[in-house]
């Protein structure tokens, strides 16, 4: 039982099952390690080597499944939700991408130019580069 | 050089890019993953990255040339000069420690607009242009002060972004002290 859910994770799109009620998303477990990549157990919500204690949220994130707000809200990350149209999106926390820019290395990024032809940014090591956004509007 | 145009799609920069044919590459960022890594809220933003791939200027305004001058009050000058002693012979503007202390960073609300700019991108990708437009509005209440949001979802929305929805943000924008037009530099001195 459940709804048809799409799930962005950082530009990864799943589509999972859901539960959708009260304005609330519940996902099972297996959606959660398939659209996330993290996992419940006994230590708490785990993915590879790191586990985020569950604590006060027991009653929200447990074997029964998962409710994506309160797993946002563990991950410390934000969360955009749309329950009509059944789409989440969760995106990067402050915290992380803050630390990335602190650290001074830079965030490496692949993107098409108009031919469609990829570039990322760390194939110009070795040269000095000026990175210039700008648009048409 | 890499330019990266926040445009929602390869044709809106297009006719800039063919008119310039550039040698350096040239890309297309619909998704604003630059802007979100790089922390970049408005154009045209530049940041220098080094020879070992290192940040050595953060995120900072660019101006290429004096066009628009009269409106922003930013003289291209000063950066343009910095940025030639940097390429000829390394020197930097500040070191290290005053680079970190000058670095913007991102808030939580930040992060949050640019989660709802991605959701309503997506449901406009996927032709759900009336629930689209609820996390456009949303991302712009959460950022007031990011063009990359406001302005550069106008398009998206079939909003002018030259016309009263631009003109209501700008003046938002210069009531709350025009965040974003304060070179790193000038922030260094004041």
């Amino acid at each position: 039982m459940g709804d048809t859910f799409t799930l962005i994770d950082e530009g990864r799109i799943s589509s999972i099952t859901a539960t959708v009620s009260n304005d609330r998303v519940r996902l099972a477990p297996d959606a959660l390690k398939a659209a996330l990549g993290w996992e419940l157990k006994p230590q708490g919500l785990c993915k590879d080597d790191r586990c985020v204690p569950i604590g006060r949220h027991a009653d929200r994130v447990n074997a029964n499944g998962a409710d994506l707000a309160a797993v946002a809200e563990l991950l410390g990350r934000p969360l955009a939700i749309d329950l009509p149209e059944r789409v989440a999106c969760l995106g990067a926390s402050a915290a992380q991408r803050a630390a990335q820019l602190a650290s001074l290395e830079a965030p490496d990024f692949t993107l098409p130019d108009l031919s469609g032809k990829l570039h990322k940014l760390s194939d110009y090591r070795g040269k000095k580069v000026l990175l210039v956004a700008y648009a048409s509007w | 050089m890499i330019t990266v145009a926040l445009d929602k799609c390869a044709d809106d920069p297009r006719p800039f890019i063919e008119a310039a044919a550039p040698s350096h590459p040239s890309l297309i960022d619909a998704e604003h993953r630059v802007a979100d890594l790089y922390r970049i809220v408005n154009v045209p933003t530049g940041v220098w990255i080094n020879e070992h791939g290192r940040i050595a200027r953060p995120s900072d305004v660019a101006f290429g040339n004096d066009t628009f001058k009269d409106m922003h009050g930013i003289e291209s000058g000063p950066h343009l000069n910095a940025l030639r002693a940097w390429v000829t012979n390394g020197t930097l503007p500040f070191d290290a420690g005053t680079l970190k202390d000058l670095q913007r960073l991102p808030t939580p609300d930040e992060q949050s607009a640019r989660t709802e700019f991605a959701l309503a991108w997506y449901l406009h990708q996927t032709g759900k242009s009336e629930a689209a437009e609820r996390h456009f509005v949303r991302a712009g209440e959460l950022a007031p002060h990011d063009f990359t949001i406001r302005r550069g979802s106008m398009p998206i929305r079939g909003l002018d972004p030259m016309g009263p929805p631009f003109f209501e943000m700008y003046t938002q924008w210069a009531d709350a002290g025009k965040p974003y037009y304060e070179p790193l530099t000038t922030r260094k001195e004041s």
